[in-house]
C-alpha cells in the first residue's frame, strides 16, 4: 500500500528528511565537536568567559533552543506548502 | 476542569489567569513569609509552612483534576497547550537531581561534568527531530503502546514493558529519595518518614486525574522551582556585583577563580576523609583534551540518548491538541529547561567565588579554623554530616583541602553561605521538593499507565470496561509508588548515580526500537524485539560488570552504559530484521501514515 502514496506526501517526506538531517548535522557540532575541542577554544575568550567553557555551560545550549524553534518553523513551511498541515 | 467530561474548554481558555493569580499569590506568600522572619518567628516554622502550603496546593490541584475518564487520565484530554505542555514537561524532566545536585557537580566536577549540562539540553534536539511529532501522530497512550502497534505482538509490547519499568523504577527510587531529604529536613522528621511523607504528597497529585491532574500539577510546580531557582542567584549576583542577571558577565567570577585556585592550592589532596563529604579538587575550568574531552562527550552522548528515549518525557508530548503542538512544546519545554540550566553554571561559580576569594566576606579558606568552625550554617550543616572542618595540617588555618562538603547540599546552602534571610532557604526547599515531587510523578504514572494499559488490558484482560481499566491504574500507581518510596528508605544509591542508570537503561533497550520505527519502513517485529532484548541486556550486564570492579571498556563506567547498550542494539536489530521477511503492506502504510503530520491519530481515542 506504500505505492498509495500521493507525490505530495512523497516530497513532504523527503524535504522532511532533509530538514531533519540538517539539524541532526548542527545537533552534532555543538553537542559534540565543540565541546570535545574546550582546551583549544579556551584559547579564544567571548563575553570574558574562556570560549571552550562558555559554549559548554551556555553557548550550545542557546544553539540547541534556537534550533528547535528554526526546525519549527521550517518544518510549519514544508507542511503548509504542501498542503500536509494538521 | 472538575467536570466529568474529557473535555474541560472553560479551563483551558483561562489557563493565563488562572496561572498569573497562583504565581502572585505565591509571590505574595513569599513575602508574607518574609515578613513573619521579620516579626521572629522560627527558621524551622517558615520551612514547615513553605512545604506544607505547595503540598497543600498541588493536592488541590490534583483534586480539582480528578477525572474517571481513559483519555483524560491517560493523555490529559489532548488538550494541553504547547506552552503549559513545555512547562509541565520542563517540570517532569527536571529532577531533584537538576535542583539539587546540578550546580553541585558543576561546582566539583569542573569540565568532565558538563556533559550533563550538554546532555541534558541537547536530547531535545533529538527529541524533536526523531521522536515526538511522530509518536503523537500516532495517538498512543504510553511508549509500549507505539512499540506494539508498530512492531505488533505482545511480546514486543511486552519487552517495551519491561525496559519501561526498569528505567523508569531506577529514576523514581531516585526521586522519592530526594523528596524525602528535603521533606525530612524542612518538616525535622527521620529521613524515613520524609520519605512516606513525600510519597502522599506525590500520590496526592496522580491519583485520582492522572495525567490531566500530573499535567497542572506540574505547571504549577515549574512555577515553583524556577523562582525558588533564580531569586537566590540573582540576590547574590546583586550583592557581588556581577549585576541582576550574572549569566552573561560571570565570566570574570570564572577568572578570579582561575587566579585563585594556583594560590590555594586546589587540587591537592586532603590527607583525611570523610563519609559522604570531599574537598574541592578539580579545577574549575580545566580540559585537557584527548581523554578528557572523550569522556565528556561519552556522557553528554548517554544523557542526549537517554533523553530521547525515556517514556515519561516522550509521554508528554502525547498530551498536545495536535501534531504541530507537539513540536512547539518541545521548543517550550527545552526553554523553559534552559533557563534553569544555565543558571547553574552561574550559581556554581558565584558561590565557589563566595568561599575562596578572600576579599569577599564569606570567604572561608585561608581563615582560621575556630572563626570558620563559629559559623553559623558550618554549625547547620556539619551537625547532619554535610559539612566538615578539620586541620589537618595543623597550622590553625583552613586549608582548601581542609574543607568538605557534600556535593548534594551547593545549592541547599547557597543562601545561607552568602547570609542571605531564612526566607530564601525555605523557597529552595519547597523549589527542590517541587522538583523531585514532579519528576516522581510523571515517572510513576509511566509506570503505572504502561502496566495498566499495556500489560493488563492489552495483554491480560483486554474486555476490561473503563472503569475497571482506570481502577486498576490508580492501584498500581499506589503499588508501585510504595515499592519506590520502600526502596529509597533503605539508602541504596545517591542521587546522580540512579539518575544516570536510569538514562542509560531507556536508551539501551528503546533508543533505537524507537528511532527505527519511524525513520526505518523495514524494521521488523523481529528485529525490534532483538533490539530490546539484546542491547537491553548488554546494557545491563555491561553495568553489573562495571559495578563488580571490572575494568571500563574505553572509559564507559556505570554513567555511561548505554553506549554498549545502544550500538549492541542497534546491530542486532538491523541484522535480525534484515534476516527475517519485511513488514507487511499494512504496517508500511501505516509508517507512511505517521510521516504524514494531516489526517487522523493511527491509533483511535477508544483503543
Amino acid at each position: 500500500m506504500s505505492g498509495n502514496n500521493t507525490e505530495a506526501e512523497q516530497r513532504h517526506w523527503i524535504r522532511t528528511r532533509n530538514l531533519t538531517w540538517l539539524v541532526l548535522a548542527i545537533w552534532f557540532i555543538f553537542s559534540m565537536v565543540v565541546p570535545w575541542n574546550a582546551k583549544g577554544l579556551n584559547e579564544f575568550s567571548f563575553l570574558g568567559f574562556p570560549l571552550g567553557y562558555y559554549m559548554c555551560v551556555q553557548g550550545s545550549l542557546i544553539v540547541f533552543v534556537l534550533l528547535i524553534f528554526f526546525q519549527n518553523w521550517r518544518q510549519d513551511a514544508i507542511d503548509d506548502e504542501l498542503g500536509l498541515d494538521d | 476542569m472538575s467536570d466529568t467530561s474529557g473535555k474541560s474548554g472553560n479551563f483551558i481558555d483561562n489557563l493565563g489567569r488562572i496561572y498569573g493569580v497562583y504565581t502572585g499569590g505565591f509571590i505574595v506568600f513569599i513575602i508574607l513569609m518574609a515578613i513573619l522572619e521579620q516579626m521572629g518567628v522560627s527558621a524551622a516554622t517558615i520551612g514547615i509552612l513553605f512545604v506544607g502550603f505547595t503540598i497543600v496546593i498541588y493536592a488541590f490541584i490534583g483534586y480539582l483534576s480528578r477525572t474517571m475518564q481513559v483519555e483524560a487520565y491517560y493523555v490529559a484530554g489532548r488538550e494541553v497547550p504547547a506552552v503549559y505542555n513545555g512547562m509541565a514537561t520542563a517540570a517532569d524532566w527536571m529532577s531533584g537531581a537538576s535542583f539539587v545536585a546540578l550546580a553541585g557537580g558543576i561546582y566539583f566536577g569542573g569540565y568532565g561534568y558538563l556533559g550533563f549540562i550538554v546532555g541534558w539540553t541537547g536530547g531535545y534536539v533529538l527529541v524533536n527531530s526523531l521522536m515526538a511529532p511522530y509518536l503523537r501522530k500516532f495517538g498512543c497512550y504510553t511508549v509500549p503502546d507505539f512499540i506494539g502497534t508498530r512492531y505488533g505482538g505482545n511480546l514486543a509490547r511486552f519487552c517495551a514493558v519491561v525496559v519501561l519499568v526498569v528505567a523508569s523504577f531506577t529514576y523514581v527510587t531516585a526521586q522519592i529519595n530526594a523528596s524525602g531529604t528535603i521533606a525530612a529536613r524542612a518538616l525535622q522528621i527521620p529521613f524515613e518518614w520524609g520519605v512516606w511523607i513525600g510519597l502522599v504528597g506525590i500520590l496526592l497529585c496522580s491519583m485520582l486525574g492522572g495525567m490531566r491532574a500530573v499535567t497542572w500539577t506540574q505547571v504549577a510546580q515549574y512555577i515553583v522551582l524556577i523562582i525558588a531557582y533564580l531569586v537566590p542567584v540573582i540576590w547574590m549576583s546583586n550583592a557581588q556585583g556581577f549585576g541582576i542577571i550574572p549569566h552573561f558577565s560571570y565570566g570574570e567570577a570564572a577568572a578570579r577563580i582561575a587566579e585563585l585556585e594556583p594560590l590555594l592550592g586546589v587540587g591537592t589532596a586532603p590527607t583525611e576523609t570523610f563519609p559522604g563529604v570531599s574537598a574541592l579538587t578539580t579545577l574549575h575550568n580545566d580540559p585537557q583534551g584527548g581523554w578528557d574531552s572523550w569522556k565528556m562527550v561519552t556522557l553528554a552522548v548517554a544523557m542526549m540518548t537517554g533523553t530521547a528515549s525515556l517514556p515519561h518525557i516522550l509521554m508528554r508530548y502525547f498530551t498536545t491538541p495536535s501534531v504541530r503542538d507537539a513540536r512547539r512544546s518541545v521548543a517550550w519545554s527545552l526553554f523553559f529547561i534552559f533557563l534553569l540550566y544555565f543558571t547553574a553554571p552561574a550559581l556554581a561559580t558565584l558561590t565557589k567565588l563566595q568561599l575562596l576569594d578572600p576579599e569577599l566576606a564569606t570567604s572561608i579558606i585561608g581563615k582560621s579554623i575556630e572563626e570558620v568552625q563559629s559559623l553559623e550554617w558550618i554549625k547547620n550543616w556539619a551537625s547532619i554530616g554535610m559539612v566538615a572542618v578539620s586541620d589537618s595540617n595543623g597550622d590553625g588555618l583552613l586549608q582548601i583541602n581542609e574543607f568538605f562538603m557534600r556535593r548534594d547540599i551547593v545549592v541547599l546552602a547557597t543562601p545561607e553561605v552568602a547570609g542571605l534571610p531564612y526566607v530564601i532557604s525555605g523557597l529552595v526547599a519547597a523549589g527542590g521538593f517541587a522538583a523531585a515531587m514532579s519528576t516522581a510523578d510523571g515517572l510513576l504514572l509511566a509506570i503505572a499507565n504502561a502496566l495498566s494499559h499495556d500489560l493488563y488490558y492489552k495483554i491480560i484482560d483486554p474486555k476490561a470496561d473503563t472503569r475497571t481499566r482506570l481502577i486498576v491504574a490508580r492501584i498500581l500507581l499506589i503499588g508501585i509508588g510504595a515499592a519506590g518510596a520502600f526502596v529509597a528508605s533503605l539508602k541504596l544509591t545517591g542521587i546522580l548515580g540512579a539518575v544516570a542508570w536510569a538514562f542509560c537503561f531507556a536508551n539501551s533497550g528503546l533508543f533505537f526500537p524507537l528511532v527505527l520505527g519511524v525513520w526505518w519502513k523495514r524494521a521488523n517485529r523481529q528485529g525490534a524485539i532483538a533490539g530490546m532484548i539484546c542491547g537491553f541486556a548488554a546494557g545491563a550486564i555491561y553495568l553489573i560488570y562495571v559495578q563488580n570492579g571490572g575494568t571500563p571498556i574505553l572509559g564507559l563506567d556505570g554513567l555511561r552504559f548505554g553506549l554498549i547498550g545502544m550500538p549492541v542494539s542497534l546491530v542486532a536489530m538491523v541484522v535480525v530484521s534484515l534476516m527475517t521477511p519485511e513488514p507487511d503492506a499494512e504496517t508500511q502504510a501505516m509508517v507512511d501514515e505517521v510521516r504524514n503530520p494531516r489526517g487522523k491519530p493511527i491509533l483511535d481515542a477508544a483503543h
